[in-house]
């Protein structure tokens, strides 16, 4: 399932499509680009065998987190910025901490590390990412942390709704 | 699997300084707040990429409740820049300046 082809597709579209959410200057661009970028690394997933998450980021993410951002920009009626006469002193020295973070990241990928345990083969990883074995884990491992995230959830609809009622001054 | 989990680190690590990027160079609050998600996905293709080639599920419990924390952080994020655009009416991030006196 895991073809490489497929993955440097994916991942392809997946950095473009991320360049095009950080260059667009409409937020509905933007927020379109980040769309795509979530359904390539969906469809990472797949290619991981995690079918579970997968669906869980479309659902999620591409659907409920991406239509609420869609629908704040709409709320808010935004148009472009304008745009920035001077190139700044502070965004130089941005641009050099994301490029010296850049190769840190590349840096410690390209060591090799050793993972401490063998790979497992593909039909070991489909079972581990199957929504089975992981529903099994949620419901008992894991399900007090399933309560205290519902709660936090409750906790941040709560706080939404009353922010936004709210006028600072 | 065929494709090396390395790759796929060295994809999360390319997306996640885009998204480190966004937040430094984007005016826009709600095109910051989309940097941040983009960051956590980052993350999150990291851990399951370790969970899958390791086996261990506990990984991907992590991505899951990571999904529900940025979710919340959202709705919480985007309440605030609907808070301030209605004082305010700009989301430019170099407007707002609350704190400073």
């Amino acid at each position: 399932m895991a073809a490489p082809s497929m993955f440097f597709l994916l991942a392809t579209v997946a950095v473009a499509a991320a360049l095009g959410m950080l260059i667009a200057r409409n937020p509905v661009s933007s927020a379109l680009w980040l769309v795509l970028n979530l359904f390539c690394i969906a469809g990472l997933y797949l290619t991981l065998n995690a079918s579970f998450i997968g669906v869980i980021q479309i659902l999620v993410y591409a659907g409920a987190i991406m239509v609420l951002f869609l629908f704040v920009i709409m709320l808010l009626n935004l148009s472009a910025l304008p745009e920035l006469e001077e190139i700044e002193w502070a965004s130089i020295g941005g641009f050099a901490v994301g490029l010296v973070l850049l190769s840190q990241l590349l840096y410690m990928v390209a060591l090799q590390f050793e993972l401490g345990v063998d790979p497992v083969g593909a039909e070991a990883a489909a079972e581990v990412g199957s929504a089975a074995s992981l529903g099994e884990i949620l419901f008992t491992r894991y399900a007090l942390h399933l309560q205290v995230a519902g709660v936090l959830l409750l906790a941040a609809t709560v706080g939404a709704v009353l922010l936004a009622q709210r006028r600072f001054q | 699997m065929d494709v090396a989990p390395n790759w796929y680190l060295a994809l999360s690590a390319v997306l996640f300084t885009i998204g480190t990027f966004g937040v430094l160079f984007r005016r826009n609050a709600i095109v910051v707040l989309m940097s941040v998600e983009l960051m956590l996905n980052a993350v999150n293709l990291t851990l399951v990429t370790f969970s899958q080639s390791m086996g261990d599920p506990s990984g991907q419990m992590l991505v899951f409740f990571s999904i529900a924390v940025a979710a919340a952080e959202a709705a919480v994020g985007l309440a605030i820049v609907i808070a301030i655009f209605r004082s305010k009416v700009t989301v430019d991030i170099t407007e707002i300046h609350l704190f400073k006196h």
